[in-house]
């Protein structure tokens, strides 16, 4: 691929808008803007057991050790001790009460990093540990549940179940997964006259940080800016997490008058932080005699941790995906966040929806492998389709359905069928190793399902030299929003991108934002941009029609020029006459998404303004004397509607889909029996490293599919790809089968040991412990 | 806290550097610390990441688990010092950006530095096999590593072209 200069960035192959500062190292992240002289730095003194009390804590010898300058515990904070996206149901630092392995009881300012280490040594502390609640079954046993039941339910699960020609029953469970964003978390707050702070964090969240900081500092929201420069990743993981290390870097900064920055090293980020939830589900499916769903009746567990933090709207997302591509006439899915003590689970690119898309895919594996059916065509059977094959479980009808499409176009493009064919006659011929191919369809729903979080602004300042300052409220974490908003605004404007200068996100200059989350960030603040940058050409119109002598119809904005009348002018000198005639160059926009809602009572609604789509056909092989898999062909076929930027759109679903590999076959947490951590760096945690990639890869953007109602065409694109990568445990599952031809038992994540007690149990008919 | 110090006499990206420092200090500590070379990052602190990858006499090494001490009188090369001899921009730093080879771009020097030691080495355009066995220390969380291997081979052809081409 070349890229080409482009008159427009808009719908064009481009670099990233800090691309060339990316790689000469200039780009500047949290922990690496200049430190003012007298900067403090902390180490955070956690717990070390998961439940429990505390039954004494002194810190009067760490505060006085050697170049300390605070000691922070619960009794010093000025306002509130409560943190939490939703309900602030989360100490900022632990009172009485200790909930999991790694949660902040004491923060330690000083000097260096070296003493507040050693002054962490000299805290005195002793606690009386309590019998915890490790995960899901512990919990389901002791009733120990964030928030109440959320129930989608239709027609009649048992008399269809009743009549179905087949029946599986069983249950699944899919695994935790770090966020490993390579940058962990940080903050640095900077206390400023009148009782004023400014926060550098990187957060997908600055306004929530804004406002947790105003309310544990006991202060107005209008006395703190929250400023992100950039991340070095999210993937949720900075949704609401972020939040208590900023809060701790201005309690600390209040507190001692000095600026003080808030690091993570690797191992207390993996240990204090949460990670994408594990779910267990429990399921009866039924079908008619061709394979298509007359029913599903599923009851999913979410372990959220110690506090709620986002487990509920994530397990809202898990049951609204339960159904993925395929209608189903009668169901009930029940979910249940889960409270343990374990770090609070947050949100993670797919926010639950790959949890519940996985456990329907896995049924339709099992159904495949029990009746000798190719489970791509199994999975087309049950595609949505015409009324009153339409209706998703929430009631909301699904228009505009692709998957069909993208069906036909993969399996031709992938050459699904005879390569299908082809592995049939490799694993003949093959004692050791055997082949796999699958096919996932992907259907995700784009919005926030809290449909008030589904509104963005935007700033534009226009300068007489002719040059843009853009604001809007999202934040750049690595998936290209900036490009893309870059691309809206020369677009809009007609300037080229050297004349636009995309600013830090910060509260003030757009407030009251939403999370940079849920895929939303292009759909949102694109429209906010747009409508912006509208304001300020349709300003400047007339002020260039007089310059040019012709009607404001036929002047066109473009390419920093203004053309009309046969004549044409730079951008910047239209910008200049319109500063002398008194035209105001500074413009905000705002966009609310139109019509969605949702009533969790009912369990019905219209909670996606449309939904994204996608189909992967991946090939594995496996060693059955180690367990081992290697990806060797992955095919991709993505509907992003039409692109904004198809550069980062490529790189959202080559780096989606590899992470999705990751949670599903590689990465694995593990805590010892007293709730302990066990995986707390990337030694061991394995997440997926460059030679863990397929060998051969072909991802392609759906064409000539443009998306009415959103920004330029364009469809979100930063969860959905992640959901691709269950193609790769479609493809164990065939090769696994081809061991044995026995229904497969599979563990997630597939490592090796899970491989290979999956072959076992093809051989031998027993699972081996 | 006053920590014992030692005289740090090394070549930083060409030019001759003196600077205290604790003797526990890694290189990396003293090259973010010290000397303001920020584009070098710690990721893990414990060897397994490869964000802070930088060259010792040309060889790539973890800065965090690389005593200060140990770079006294040998050369040192970081991310930044990497377009000197290219007018500025190393044919794989616009790689990097032309591909889109970077997305949060937080692994991408460490990356730059392990590739940059590959291509020199074998002294020719190099292949998608070896990229990946050079790059197998350095973690990438964003991108799914494909652009990042095309990005290396790319560099590598600008920089030994072909015979017959230009």
């Amino acid at each position: 691929m070349t890229v080409k200069p482009s008159p427009s960035p808009l719908h064009q192959p481009g670099p990233h808008e800090s691309g060339y500062r990316h790689a000469s190292g200039e780009a500047r992240y949290v922990d690496d803007l200049p430190m003012l002289p007298g900067t403090l730095v902390c180490t955070i003194f956690t717990s070390p057991i998961a439940r429990g009390k505390i039954s004494s804590l002194d810190v009067s010898r760490a505060r006085t050790s050697p170049g300390v300058a605070a000691v922070l515990t619960a009794a010093e904070l000025p306002g509130s001790n409560r943190i939490g996206p939703i309900f602030h149901d989360e100490p900022l630092l632990a009172e009485a009460q200790l909930d999991y392995v790694g949660q902040p009881i004491a923060l330690v300012v000083g000097e260096s990093y070296a003493a507040c280490r050693a002054a962490a040594a000299q805290i005195e502390f002793e606690c009386e540990a309590h019998k915890p609640i490790l995960n899901i079954a512990e919990a389901i046993a002791a009733e120990s549940f964030h928030g109440e039941p959320h129930t989608i339910a239709r027609g009649d699960v048992e008399q269809a179940l009743a009549g179905a020609a087949h029946v599986l029953e069983g249950q699944f469970e899919s695994g935790a997964q770090d966020h490993f964003y390579l940058e962990t978390q940080a903050a640095l707050a900077l206390p400023l006259e009148d009782g004023n702070f400014h926060v550098y964090a990187s957060t997908q969240h600055p306004s929530e940080v804004q406002h947790m900081v105003a309310e544990i500092l006991g202060i107005g929201q209008q006395r703190v800016v929250c400023e992100v420069p950039r991340m070095g990743g999210g993937f949720g993981g900075k949704e609401s997490q972020a939040t208590g290390v900023a809060v701790l870097a201005a309690v600390a900064a209040q507190t001692t008058g000095r600026p003080v920055k808030v690091w993570l090293n690797r191992e207390q980020d993996m240990l204090i932080t949460g990670n994408r939830h594990p779910f267990a589900t429990r399921y009866r499916a039924g079908f008619d005699e061709d394979g298509r769903f007359v029913a599903l009746d599923i009851e999913i567990f979410s372990d959220g941790g110690f506090s709620s933090d986002l487990s509920l709207p994530v397990l809202d997302r898990a049951l609204f995906h339960l159904d993925n591509a395929y209608y189903l006439p009668n169901l009930r899915f029940v979910g249940r966040a889960c409270k343990t003590n374990l770090a609070s689970n947050t949100a993670f690119r797919g926010f639950g929806g790959p949890q519940g898309m996985l456990a329907t895919e896995v049924i339709l594996d099992r159904l495949s492998e029990q009746l000798g059916r190719d489970p791509a065509d199994l999975r087309a059977l049950n595609f949505y389709g015409d009324a009153p094959r339409n209706r998703t479980p929430y009631g909301q009808e699904v228009r505009d359905n692709r998957l069909p499409r993208v069906f036909s176009e993969l399996m031709a493009t992938s050459e699904y069928r005879a390569r299908r064919d082809a592995i049939a006659t490799f694993n003949r011929n093959s004692v050791w190793r055997k082949r796999g191919i699958g096919f996932a369809p992907v259907k995700f729903g784009i919005s926030f399902t809290k449909s008030v979080l589904n509104q963005a602004g935007a700033l534009v300042l226009v300068y007489t030299d002719g040059s843009v300052q853009l604001n809007h409220g999202g934040t750049e974490m690595g998936q290209g929003l900036h490009t893309k908003m870059l691309a809206v605004c020369c677009h809009e404007l007609g300037v080229v991108p050297e004349q636009v200068r995309v600013m830090q996100t910060a509260t003030d200059k757009v407030p009251n934002t939403s999370a940079t989350a849920a895929s939303s960030g292009s759909d949102l603040n694109g429209q906010a941009v747009r409508q912006a940058c509208a304001t300020i050409r349709e300003r400047l119109r007339p002020v260039a029609a007089t310059m040019l002598g012709c009607d404001g119809q036929q002047i066109v904005f473009t390419q920093g020029m203004v053309r009309g009348n046969g004549r044409q002018l730079p951008f910047s000198e239209v910008v200049g006459q319109a500063y002398l005639e008194q035209v105001s160059l500074s413009a905000t926009g705002y966009y609310r998404t139109p019509g969605i809602h949702y009533d969790h009572a009912s369990g019905q609604g219209e909670p996606f303004y449309y939904f994204a789509y996608g189909a992967a056909v991946c090939e594995v092989e496996v060693d059955g004397a180690t367990g081992e898999h290697r990806l060797l062909r992955v095919d991709i076929l993505h509907d992003v509607g039409t692109s904004l930027v198809p550069t980062i759109d490529i790189g959202q679903v080559e780096g989606g889909f590899v992470q999705g590999v990751g949670w599903l076959t590689c990465e694995q947490m593990v805590n010892d029996s007293k709730g302990r951590p066990l995986t707390l760096g990337p030694s061991t945690y394995k997440v997926p490293a460059i030679g863990d990639v397929p060998v051969d890869m072909h991802v392609k953007l759906l064409e000539r599919a443009p998306q009415a109602g959103v920004i330029h065409g364009s469809k979100a694109v930063g969860e959905p790809p992640f959901m691709l990568a269950i193609g790769v445990v479609h493809a164990l599952r065939h090769a696994i089968h081809g061991f044995g031809g026995r229904v497969v038992e599979l563990a997630i994540p597939a490592t090796p040991e899970a491989i290979l007690r999956a072959v076992e149990h093809q051989k031998t008919g027993a699972l081996p412990g | 806290m006053s920590e014992a110090a030692f005289l740090l006499s090394t070549t930083v990206n060409g030019e001759p550097v003196t600077v205290a420092a604790p003797h526990h200090w890694t290189l990396l500590e003293v090259l973010r610390y010290k000397l303001d070379l920020i584009g070098s990052k710690q990721g893990c602190d414990k060897g397994d990441c490869g964000a802070c990858t930088v060259q010792l006499d040309g060889e790539p090494v973890l800065a965090c688990l690389t005593l200060a001490a140990h770079a006294q009188g040998r050369e040192v090369t970081t991310v930044e010092g990497l377009g000197h001899c290219h007018g500025g921009c190393h044919p794989l730093q616009d790689a990097f950006d032309r591909w889109t080879a970077a997305q949060c771009g937080f692994c991408t020097p460490g990356i730059l530095m392990s590739a940059e030691a590959l291509i020199r080495k074998r002294g020719r355009a190099v292949e998608h096999t070896e990229v990946a066995e050079a790059l197998a220390g350095n973690l990438c969380r964003c991108t799914g590593y494909t652009k990042i291997l095309d990005a290396v081979v790319d560099a590598s052809q600008q920089m030994h072209p072909a015979p017959g081409k230009e």
